[in-house]
């Protein structure tokens, strides 16, 4: 069936992709470059975003200030929240979905290409419009990625801010829509929602909560603006205004988000977990039903964020047990990746890899954000690097570990060769230890007392922010490896990828020859059951 | 003791014995961070081991689960991997399975939730407070006034508190001093000291109202077993009741500014005969009739100078 999709691939794998390199890459309404532009993008903020993150612990590294002022560390703290949530994960996340969404659904390309273009090209001007405060009188942001004011306000780029983060949400707007139209209306016929990789469904529930939520950000960000510029007084408690109505509306955005930015990683895992295993994944529909769950509970514990802003003890008590009700689905979850691989036939190449540090070093995260959820121990944990640790394994061992997997999974067939095993698995290894050593210690830094945010330090918290410094500078080291891996692969790796790359690989984009020809499923392929990731459905 | 949220007996006991190993790890009474502290403070009022009680079985919990599935999946990666032979079975439902791994974890957060409404409640009841202190974030420093104590009101007590001057020319970029030699008592205060620390009695029920004059700022002293944001407009209130005498620090939880990891809080607690003698000189500072003009300012404006004379003796003492 590939091949009646398929049918140029035997003279030139780039039939039809334009010559021009401008026309190619800037001009492109292809699902394949957008999604190459929307990766390379997001590898970019990564290492740019990093850097700043290498400032941090370089100043941390011992007690006393050596290389930065307090403003400028703060600065960076805020710079990297902001360039590494909507420059680095989400950015690759809609680059891996627009990559793979089509070809694992059957569809020719996405449902609205020029949107698509247009939805990547925003983001370019976005950053360089945030990052180009850095070097304006008056400096960036420093007021922290949440802008709670009246701090936020104090700022000299407010409009900057505001600005840069109203085209990443208008960007991720039309991402999503891009995405909910090309899976419900673009399915090849017989694949129905129920038969589409988890991958798939995770993209789709992860698109209503960005059409649900984004807009939500842009009316707090808004109302910073006219608070700094026309005199308003929506947070501003001298003139009727409240600073607590910013933290509820910006966590009805937040909370969710932070689940923008895991649901996509479950999709991943759970289709690297199953290929390797050469199992299908166990429990589909409880797996669909799991992240349908997560994103519904998302949208009301916004203000576990803030168990120490005063609220009333209902207040504590609703969104105290509506987020422990989290962790069952989310248990579910990995239950069932363990389960597909009991019984299963394992090897372990570097996306196996990467998602089993995934399930584990998540699930740390996960025990960490249970603990944070009891609003009496969050008295303390609360706003600590406790919290800093939790969110780093949940983020950067969840998020980054899903995002990097995927691509070893699907580079050979973006490509059309193969990485490099050994160095994928070099990476691998380094990642896995040092990322460890960088966030393990801070859950006790946070234990004893250390507040996050903070440039400088008492000397009982030095030997801890050592080490994870030392671990900081090694995993961001580690990185490079990765993007040494990726620049061998695309053009130097003579090694041919076969179109089914991995021997347990099942799905529709296996179909397809390797590297995925230009133009693909122009005539829609015929569903095969068994060809599917997670085999024949019942009950 | 005051906080009667987790009923002694039943469930806390069973757990506190299974935990016993888990406590032991660097969870000793110390009032200020140690280095290489492992776990959090028990704390030194009485609330805080609510807050560390919950944290200990939430670990213990967390470990135990932890155990069982990283362990199922080492088995698995061990057992099932395709150089030992392992051939891939098909399967990929199992109904009661299912049902068992939802069930179960429901039942542990009913636990879970069961023990922290406890300690919520009890957080939330600052009813029969002896005595009020009023808790206002700058950018940055605390003030401290004194409101009442034993049902009378207190007029004039109330001062700054900010970074002690030793840890401030020590914190300066490239000052070229090194933070270990900020001691007292043989006891680190890099950061954690400051000029004239809140005075408290032990064995008081003490209510805080907390707020901010600029930006948000957040009151933590981690013996205490909480911390309360500090927002404009906004009063906060929250409640401690110190058991043992001793000097207790903490920081800015919440960031405000340049010198957010500069805004230390440090709380002395004293028996009750010490604090009505220190809180009668206090009063008698504020009422000498020395200040002729300036009547609203006359207590901050008494601070600095009142700060001198108290100064020496408090940061002295450190819990040991």
């Amino acid at each position: 069936m590939a091949h009646a999709a398929t049918h140029d691939h035997h003279h030139d794998d780039h039939h039809g992709a334009p010559k021009n390199f401008f026309v190619r890459w800037c001009m492109s309404t292809n699902h394949k470059d957008i999604g190459t532009l929307y990766l390379v993008f997001s590898l970019l903020m990564f290492f740019i975003g990093g850097s700043f993150a290498m400032v941090i612990r370089a100043e941390l590294f011992k007690p006393g200030l050596q290389l930065v002022q307090p403003y400028f560390f703060n600065e960076m703290t805020t710079m990297h929240a902001l360039v590494m949530i909507f420059g680095a994960v989400m950015p690759a996340f809609v680059g891996l979905g627009n990559w793979m969404i089509p070809l694992m659904i059957g569809a020719p390309d996405m449902a609205l290409p020029r949107m698509n273009n247009l939805s990547f090209w925003i983001l370019p001007f976005a950053f360089a419009l945030l990052l180009s405060t850095l070097f304006l009188p008056g400096g960036g942001p420093a007021g922290g990625w949440t802008m709670y004011p009246p701090l936020s306000l104090q700022g000299d780029s407010v409009a900057y801010l505001v600005f840069a983060v109203h085209l990443m949400g208008i960007s991720s707007i039309m991402g999503a829509i891009n995405i909910i139209a090309t899976i419900l209306n673009m399915r090849a016929p017989g694949m129905d929602l129920l038969k589409m990789p988890v991958f798939v469904w995770s993209w789709l529930i992860t698109a209503f909560l960005l059409i649900a939520v984004m807009p939500v950000l842009a009316g707090a960000v808004t109302m910073l603006l006219t608070d700094k510029y026309f005199g308003t007084s929506f947070f501003n408690a001298a003139g009727g205004g409240d600073p607590v109505l910013f933290q509820h509306i910006f966590w009805f955005f937040g909370h969710p988000e932070v689940y923008i930015m895991i649901l996509p990683a479950f999709g991943l895992v759970s289709e690297i977990i199953p290929t390797f295993a050469r199992k299908p994944i166990f429990g589909y529909k409880a797996m669909v039903f799991a992240i349908a769950s997560i994103a519904f509970l998302s949208f009301i514990v916004w203000a576990h964020h803030m168990f120490a802003v005063g609220l009333p003890l209902g207040g504590e008590i609703f969104f105290m047990y509506a987020t422990m009700l989290i962790a069952v689905p989310t248990g579910v979850k990995v239950f069932n990746w363990v389960s597909t691989m009991w019984g299963g036939s394992m090897t372990f190449e570097t996306p196996m890899l990467f998602a089993i540090a995934f399930v584990i070093l998540f699930t740390i995260g996960g025990f960490s954000g249970l603990m944070l959820a009891l609003a009496p121990a969050d008295f303390q944990y609360h706003d600590t690097y406790f919290v800093v640790a939790h969110f780093h394994y949940v983020l950067v061992t969840g998020a980054i570990f899903a995002i990097i997997a995927g691509t070893y999974y699907w580079l050979p067939k973006w490509t059309g060769h193969m990485y490099s095993e050994f160095w994928g698995k070099m990476h691998f290894w380094n990642s896995v230890v040092w990322v460890n050593v960088l966030f393990f210690p801070q859950h006790f830094l946070g234990l004893a007392g250390m507040p996050r945010r903070i440039p400088d330090y008492n000397v009982a918290f030095a030997n801890f922010n050592m080490i994870s410094s030392i671990g900081g500078f090694l995993f961001g080291a580690s990185q490079l490896i990765f993007v040494g891996v990726i620049v061998h692969c695309v053009f130097f790796s003579k090694k041919k990828a076969m179109d089914r790359v991995w021997e347990g690989a099942k799905g529709l984009e296996w179909t397809l020859p390797s590297p995925a020809p230009y133009h693909t499923f122009e005539v829609p392929p015929v569903i095969h059951d068994e060809e599917l990731a997670h085999g024949h459905v019942e009950d | 003791m005051t906080s009667g949220g987790i009923r002694p007996g039943g469930i806390k006991r069973a757990v506190t014995a299974a935990l016993f190993a888990l406590t032991m790890f660097g969870g000793v009474a110390l009032a200020n961070p140690q280095p290489g502290q492992l776990n959090m403070t028990r704390g030194a009022s009485t609330w805080s081991p609510e807050a560390y009680f919950l944290n200990n079985v939430a670990l213990g919990v967390c470990v135990v689960i932890g155990i069982l599935v990283f362990g199922a999946m080492f088995i698995a990666m061990f057992r099932f991997r395709k150089s030992r032979g392992a051939v891939a079975e098909k399967w990929s439902h199992n109904t009661t399975l299912e049902i068992v791994w939802t069930t179960i974890p429901v039942i542990i957060l009913i636990v879970l939730a069961y023990l922290a409404t406890g300690g919520l409640r009890t957080f939330a009841d600052t009813t029969g407070s002896e005595m009020t202190v009023k808790v206002t974030g700058y950018q940055w420093k605390w003030r401290y006034d004194y409101v009442d104590y034993k049902g009378k009101a207190i007029e004039k007590v109330g001062f700054m508190s900010k970074l002690d001057k030793e840890s401030d020319e020590t914190r300066q970029l490239d000052s070229g001093l090194d933070p270990k030699n900020v001691q007292v008592d043989g006891y680190n205060t890099y950061l954690i000291n400051v000029d004239k620390p809140l005075v408290v009695p032990v064995g008081t029920k003490i209510r805080f109202v907390i707020t901010a004059g600029d930006v948000i700022h957040s009151w933590w002293v981690p013996a205490l077993g909480w911390k309360m944001d500090a927002i404009p407009g906004i009063v906060n209130s929250a409640w401690t009741n110190i058991i043992e005498p001793g000097v207790y620090r903490g920081q800015c939880a919440e960031l405000c500014g340049q010198d957010h990891g500069f805004m230390p809080i440090v709380v002395k607690a004293v028996p009750k005969a010490e604090f009505d003698k220190w809180l009668a000189d206090q009063e008698a500072e504020a009422n000498k009739p020395a200040q002729p003009a300036a009547p609203a300012a006359a207590s901050t404006a008494a601070a600095p100078a009142t700060a001198q004379a108290t100064d020496a003796p408090v940061s002295q003492g450190h819990q040991g």
